[in-house]
């Protein structure tokens, strides 16, 4: 049997990590919670979350957030859902391509990719003027750097971790189940609506907060677009923070705490949601 | 059965040139001379990345973000074996904590992470920001979910506690089981998440924007402040760094047996965003 008397020498060997998670996770958390309810002149206080929810700038910025979030993780489960169906009805060969290429592009992300489409679809962008010589209007009315290029920006990262995240559930769809339904007198259409809907809706709501908790998140991207410009709730955390002109740490520090529990709740949800799938799928 | 073929086909087709367009327009742009009103650029050149490879600070920051992704996940790896090894071995009670522990910065985005230390760290004795040393503090942390999960299922598959009890029982010390057979043998497990962190924290722009800036320019802040001034030049910038991650991330799926586990792609938040 295993020796389980601990030692000092164990206790000291942890050490490294007790002073590392503390100084660099837990500390920061609880200085983020603490200031976060101290008022302007100190002492406890609710202002900053007061400020928060009633400033038109800051409440505007927390609805553009969720937002940007919700439009662009709705289109990316779209998308996701039918390439992750395709991506279950190719050859290996073909299957193994197309991951290593989402894979690959997921790398892509935050400044290089803001760059990317800056060079297609900026003021002079490629696509900008090809399309305007050719009299094409499609992206007359477009602008970049505004709401509908953030959310064009952010699809592209979302699309493939949606394929990514959702493609394994279409594999739990066998193939003998529609067979099977199919011998019971089923149509596509009822082995769809009755069999497999019901066992990608989870699956598929799970991936949104994923993908959701994920726009909430994205800083670079949009940094890198709009610098200061846009009032994102990331933005904004980081300028009352990090600011060139001046900074109000307690007031970032309320705004991070939403944007935290938010990314939480998030987080909880999908655990939820997936513990049905696994479920489902035995 | 060929028009159900087909369907699949077109929109995998059509998902690739979409996925493909912003990174082959980067590549074009950065070996085009002139590119103005055509589809494909006019005149060619290399002008650019010769430019770059002149500028020191592009080879200094290039430099500065190997060097601190390789002490952070260095550090990770010296750190988190031996504890997760105690944890697992002696104090199996302790596990469920180490798991909430690890798993805190996968939910907390890099912002809310940089508002608590900007705050503790500007002052007072522990005067870090600004340096270098915050962001190794950070980033051992940021990448803390990647490395327990390798590190664990690593240990789960050698059987670890198998293992300790039977080199007990041949006299071996606490110490010299670690040495000799616990890190031999699970070194070769967690390279997939060794170079996962890696990639991901090569990467990393908004907590070496927010607490370190200017101060130490690593290679996504180099770019930001490139982006401005020569798109070209920019856009060699992103051809570089892009190839260092494909690099990486070549082994990565080398070794992971090519998607055999879709576990490490799926599991990955986007990082960089």
């Amino acid at each position: 049997m295993l020796k389980k008397r601990m030692d000092i020498k164990l206790i000291l060997a942890l050490i490294p990590f007790c002073i590392l998670i503390i100084g660099f996770e837990l500390l920061p958390a609880v200085s983020v919670v603490m200031e976060s309810f101290t008022g302007n002149e100190g002492g406890f206080s609710l202002e900053q979350y007061v400020s928060a929810f009633t400033k038109m700038f800051y409440l505007q910025s927390i609805k553009n957030s969720l937002m940007i979030s919700a439009v662009s993780s709705c289109i990316g489960i779209i998308a996701g859902l039918f390439i992750a169906y395709a991506i279950t009805k190719v050859s290996e060969q073909t299957r193994t391509r197309v991951l290593m290429i989402s894979n690959m592009t997921s790398n892509f992300a935050g400044i290089p990719l803001a760059f990317a489409y800056i060079i297609l679809l900026g003021s002079n962008g490629i696509f900008t003027i090809l399309f305007e010589q050719w009299g094409l209007p499609i992206f007359s009315g477009f602008n970049l750097y505004s709401w509908s290029g953030l959310i064009l920006v952010y699809v592209y990262f979302q699309i493939p971790l949606a394929a990514l995240l959702l493609y394994p559930t279409f594999y739990g769809i066998r193939e003998e189940w529609r067979e099977a339904s199919a011998l019971l007198g089923a149509s596509t259409y009822h082995f769809w609506r009755r069999i497999a809907l019901p066992i990608l809706l989870p699956a598929a709501a799970g991936t949104f907060t994923i993908l959701f908790a994920n726009a909430m998140g994205a800083y670079a991207t949009a940094y890198a677009l709009l610098g200061g410009n846009y009032n994102l709730l990331v933005i904004r955390i980081g300028s009352l923070v990090a600011g060139d002109v001046f900074t109000r740490p307690q007031l970032g520090s309320a705004l991070a705490m939403v944007l935290g529990l938010t990314m939480v709740l998030s987080l909880w949800i999908n655990e939820r949601l997936m513990r049905r799938v696994r479920r489902d799928l035995g | 059965m060929k028009k159900g073929r087909a369907f699949p086909r077109v929109i995998l087709t059509a998902t690739l040139i979409y996925l493909l367009i912003p990174l082959l327009a980067t590549l074009l742009y950065s070996v085009a001379k002139s590119w103005q009103n055509t589809i494909l650029p006019e005149s060619w050149t290399l002008g650019w990345f010769r430019d770059l490879f002149m500028d020191p600070r592009f080879t200094l920051s290039l430099w500065r973000t190997l060097w601190i992704c390789f002490l952070s996940v260095g550090l990770s790896v010296v750190v988190m074996l031996p504890t997760i090894f105690i944890v697992v071995v002696y104090l199996p009670r302790l596990e469920k904590l180490l798991n909430v522990l690890v798993l805190i910065p996968y939910a907390a985005p890099g912002v809310v992470m940089a508002v608590g230390l900007i705050k503790l760290y500007s002052s007072g004795p522990v005067a870090i920001a600004g340096t270098m040393w915050i962001l190794v503090g950070v980033y051992f942390v940021a990448v803390l979910p990647y490395m327990y999960q390798g590190i664990r299922n690593s240990m789960r598959t050698i059987r670890t506690i198998d293992l300790i009890e039977a080199a007990e029982l041949l006299g071996a010390s606490k110490l010299m089981a670690f040495r000799r057979i616990i890190v031999p043998n699970v070194l070769p497990g967690i390279r997939v998440s060794v170079l996962l962190s890696f990639s991901i924290l090569f990467g990393e722009f908004v907590l070496a924007n927010l607490l370190v800036g200017g101060q130490f320019e690593t290679i996504q802040i180099y770019l930001y402040h490139r982006l401005s001034e020569s798109g070209h030049l920019a856009s060699a910038v992103v051809i570089c760094y892009f190839l260092v991650i494909l690099i990486l991330s070549g082994i990565l799926l080398a070794l992971s047996g090519i998607l055999g586990r879709q576990s490490t792609a799926a599991s990955k938040k986007g990082s960089g965003q």
